[in-house]
């Protein structure tokens, strides 16, 4: 957006002029062009492009499965296609978008590419070991897309022994094999990212002058740690079971299937944190930027990255309130539950008040994020169903489960990565995309979600299981309306696809920072040249030091 | 009796007291969420509104100590909420702790069926019958995978492990025919897992159990073995699998391809499940029939037979039970 006018009285800072205009040659997308210098590039940039254009890929596989999971779902008994077909489809949908989209999204791309850029650093802390993941990422990824190539494989994503490892007659092993390998990509960019972040900040880039984005992915860093390692071992064992018989889960060899659950759970309740938590980071990013106003309460809601990733640990639990667990137990982890609720209603109602006398610009990135913060709270509050007991005993595996984590996958994920895709766009190709094509799409998904996943929740508390590929008649009605919602969609996903790739090669040359953006990612040219900064970032005073600040920043910082 | 098909219905049907009150708490909660949420976006969409870029509205810093609001908004949802943990942790252990006097039901389920053994030792498939005004307890098991019990009129699910009992237990106050699910994904046919439940007045139910139930409750579960075997699947008319009908078949003259005639009695029927390949029928398509020899218990092989005994022809087959539509494919 072309800056001029004056936003409640307070005058825009023009951008950096030197430095919007630097040579062709000497931008990173540009200093090269071989395929070799994109396959065998260090620079955390191009990897993070890499990344993009892999996801964006899986993106369209795992959207694929999901139509035809629709599709099968518009009849009540199935005529559409077989039982073993619907299953091979929600399951490769489940595998793909969590493990090969939703898990790298954020973290992998907008991750790679900001981190350094934002804390005034030339590149990551180990730029091979970067280069290295992305190949991992890339190598387990269609290893376990052979498993559909041969045939498909029919256990849900959620992999449960020992229908995985003893009953499936569908291409388990190979779809194992591939998940686990992909597993250690996240541990190598989680590691690269807090080394990173401990080592290579610019002087004067202290912790609390942090963008919050970096503070989430920091702690995100941490639950790629500690809780990736035990969805491996995990996974090893359901392989080794699979394949040796070994009695790890399976009853009939003396194992207890309730344990895979448990380890399942250790790792994939956190990783709901690892989509979630960028996607906050995102969102801390755009709502400033586009109110012009400096973050409200920013040291709470950088602690409260940090609270999120602790307690994320503890409640795993809740996902057996029904599997014979102790009630002891499940009462410690429903009470737990209710705690993951405090840091999210911190960050949710500190966005808030950030747009609280703000200037207020409604661009396509703030869109997404008013509908990212729409669908987080109903998303997040949803979850507090789910933890609740006596609730709990009624609507688990039901289709309000499958709404819920859609609202918080999908909206808190997805609109959070085309938020900032839109958002940083100009910055990682140097061009502006189309803005009224952009809130088109912001509005058709945020639409198209809406009616797609809300009659979920009324068709879950009716009591329609889920994973189901029939159904009773009395279902039809509202299950019709959720895949009339997927058609749009589908049609607000199409969108963004086609403008912003026109835009690679149509599209209006970027200024550094087209939005008056804070943060040092802004302060070097758009696209950023090889070694991101031409001379080294003047690091601010305060974080988000936009020219409207409340009175409590001032107290605490000035 | 089948349960509701309203195109539109916006609550479940609820048969208990513990229905009733995870309803109350559901509806509660929802106010609450309600409370929460609403003033959310309203803010959200006023703000948007009133602190557009370029409009005339106050800036100034509005002077709020922070910490104090910081606190409140996390401190004060968290404690209301926990209103809701205790509200359902009090519930949820009322319903894990059955009265002594419960009749206990046993359930085992596997791919993919439930069998059900009443105390009196009738049992039957996929649809299960109970007395009201009585706490019940199914006891449940699991032969193969892991799968769940799911009775959406008493609001409450199980999961069923191979390895291990679990327990579900409940009193219904209200006579009627409601769903029965499988509600853990356990494979192909895991969302035709399931029936129908129905509540009787007592009198009806020990008529059900020592007449009409005990003979009718075996067609009906020989039917449900059909179809839970996977027999329906290739013999049933307009399946793919061009395998022919088995109605009418009892009793009737079969020509093999070895040029003899058979009556397809009991003795052969039993042969042909367990030794597809023997006796090849005359004019018969390529053998694709499995060997169920192994896979099915003597006892559900004679409840098979019984039911195609009675299986004079696809209507009447039909009408012999009362199987429900999510159980036919």
């Amino acid at each position: 957006m072309s800056a001029s006018g004056s936003i409640g009285g307070t005058a825009r800072r023009e951008p950096h002029a030197p430095e919007a205009t630097i040579g062709r040659k000497a931008d990173y997308l540009h200093a090269e062009s071989t395929l070799r210098s994109w396959f065998l590039t260090t620079d955390h940039k191009r990897i993070a492009l890499l990344y993009l254009a892999s996801i964006t890929g899986f993106f369209v596989i795992g959207a694929l499965a999901a139509g035809v999971v629709r599709l099968a779902l518009i009849v009540p008994n199935g005529a559409i296609m077989a039982n073993d077909t619907y299953n091979k489809a929600f399951t490769i949908h489940g595998v793909v978008m969590v493990w090969f989209f939703l898990i790298p999204s954020i973290p992998a791309t907008f991750g790679n590419f900001l981190i350094p850029l934002m804390i005034g650093a030339k590149d990551l802390a180990f730029p091979k070991l970067n280069l290295t993941s992305w190949y991992v990422f890339m190598a387990g990824a269609l290893f376990t897309l052979v498993s559909v190539v041969l045939g498909g494989v029919d256990t849900g994503w959620t992999f449960y022994a020992p229908l995985s490892t003893a009953f499936s007659n569908t291409w388990v092993l190979p779809a194992l094999i591939g998940v686990t390998i992909v597993g250690f990509s996240p541990i190598l960019t989680g590691l690269n990212f807090v080394v990173t972040i401990h080592t290579m900040r610019a002087p004067g880039m202290t912790w609390f002058k942090l963008p919050i984005f970096v503070w989430a992915h920091y702690a995100t860093s941490l639950i790629f740690l500690l809780a990736t390692p035990v969805i491996t071992t995990a996974l090893i064992l359901l392989i080794m079971e699979r394949a040796f018989h070994i009695g790890v889960f399976d009853p009939a060899y003396g194992g207890d299937p309730v344990l895979f659950q448990h380890l399942f759970w250790f790792y994939s309740h956190p990783a709901v944190y690892i989509m979630v938590l960028p996607g906050m980071g995102v969102i801390s990013e755009i709502v400033p930027a586009f109110a012009q106003k400096k973050l409200f309460g920013y040291r709470f809601v950088a602690y409260a990255s940090i609270g999120l990733a602790s307690v994320t640990f503890f409640v795993w639990g809740h996902h057996m309130f029904v599997n014979g667990q102790s009630d002891l137990a499940s009462l410690v982890f429903s009470a737990l539950s209710f705690a993951v609720a405090v840091p999210s209603a911190v960050k949710v109602y500190n966005w808030t008040a950030t747009i609280h006398k703000g200037a207020l610009r409604l661009d396509t990135p703030m869109l997404y994020a008013m509908g990212y913060i729409g669908l987080f709270v109903l998303g997040g509050l949803t979850g507090l169903y789910l933890a609740t007991l006596a609730i709990n005993q009624h609507i688990h595996a039901t289709y309000f489960v499958v709404a819920h984590f859609h609202y918080i996958m999908v909206g808190g994920t997805v609109l959070a990565f085309l938020g900032g895709l839109h958002f940083w766009w100009p910055k990682f190709t140097g061009r502006m995309y189309s803005e009224p094509w952009g809130r088109v799409s912001a509005l058709l998904i945020f639409l198209g979600f809406n009616v797609t996943f809300f009659p979920q929740f009324i068709l879950g508390y009716l009591g329609m299981p889920r994973r189901y590929a029939t159904y009773p008649a009395e279902f039809q009605l509202l299950n019709v309306l959720s895949s009339a919602g997927a058609t749009i969609l589908a049609a607000g996903y199409l969108f963004p696809m086609l403008y912003l790739v026109y835009s690679l090669w149509f599209g209006r040359k970027a200024p550094a920072n087209p939005w008056n953006a804070k943060g040092l990612e802004w302060e070097t040219s758009s696209p950023p040249p090889t070694h991101n900064f031409l001379s080294p970032p003047e690091v601010p005073r305060i974080p988000y030091d936009y020219p409207i600040q409340a009175q409590e920043s001032r107290d605490q910082h000035g | 009796m089948t349960p509701s098909h309203d195109p539109l219905q916006l609550w479940p049907a609820a048969v208990s007291a513990t229905a009733t009150e995870t309803d109350l708490l559901i509806l509660a909660f929802t106010v609450l969420t309600l409370l929460l949420t609403v003033p959310v976006f309203v803010a959200i969409t006023y703000f948007a509104v009133r602190y557009r870029e370029g409009s005339e509205a106050n800036r100034s810093p509005s002077g709020i100590r922070s910490n104090l609001i910081e606190i409140s908004w996390m401190l004060i949802p968290f404690l209301l909420t926990l209103i809701f943990f205790v509200w359902g942790a009090r519930l949820y252990v009322h319903s894990k702790n059955p009265p002594p006097d419960a009749m206990v039901v046993e359930a085992i389920g596997r791919q993919w069926m439930w069998k059900f053994q009443h105390p009196t030792g009738q049992s039957e498939i996929n649809n299960l019958h109970l007395p009201i005004g009585q706490p019940i307890r199914l006891h449940i098991i699991s032969q193969d995978v892991i799968h769940a019990l799911y009775l959406p009129a008493v609001r409450l699910q199980v999961a069923a492990l191979p390895d291990r009992y679990t327990d579900l237990w409940f009193k219904a106050d209200k006579v009627g025919t409601y769903h029965l699910y499988c509600s853990e994904y356990c494979g192909t046919d895991h969302s035709v897992m399931g029936g129908e439940v129905t509540f009787m007045n007592p009198g009806d139910y020990q008529d059900w159990l020592t007449h009409a139930g005990a003979q009718q409750g075996k067609v009906a579960a020989g039917r449900a073995l059909y179809e839970a075997y996977g027999c329906a699947g290739c013999h049933e008319p307009g399946s793919a699998v061009k395998a022919p009908s088995l109605a009418g078949l009892y009793g009737s003259q079969v020509k093999l391809a070895d040029g003899r005639t058979v009556t397809a009695d009991e003795g052969w029927l039993r042969e042909k499940i367990l030794n597809p390949n023997g006796d090849r029928l005359a004019g018969g398509g390529k053998q694709m029939m499995p060997s169920f020899a192994g896979r099915i218990p003597a006892d559900e092989l004679t409840t098979l037979i019984d039911f195609l005994k009675s299986y004079a022809s696809p209507a009447a087959g039909k009408a012999a039970d009362a199987t429900p539509a999510g159980a036919t494919r």
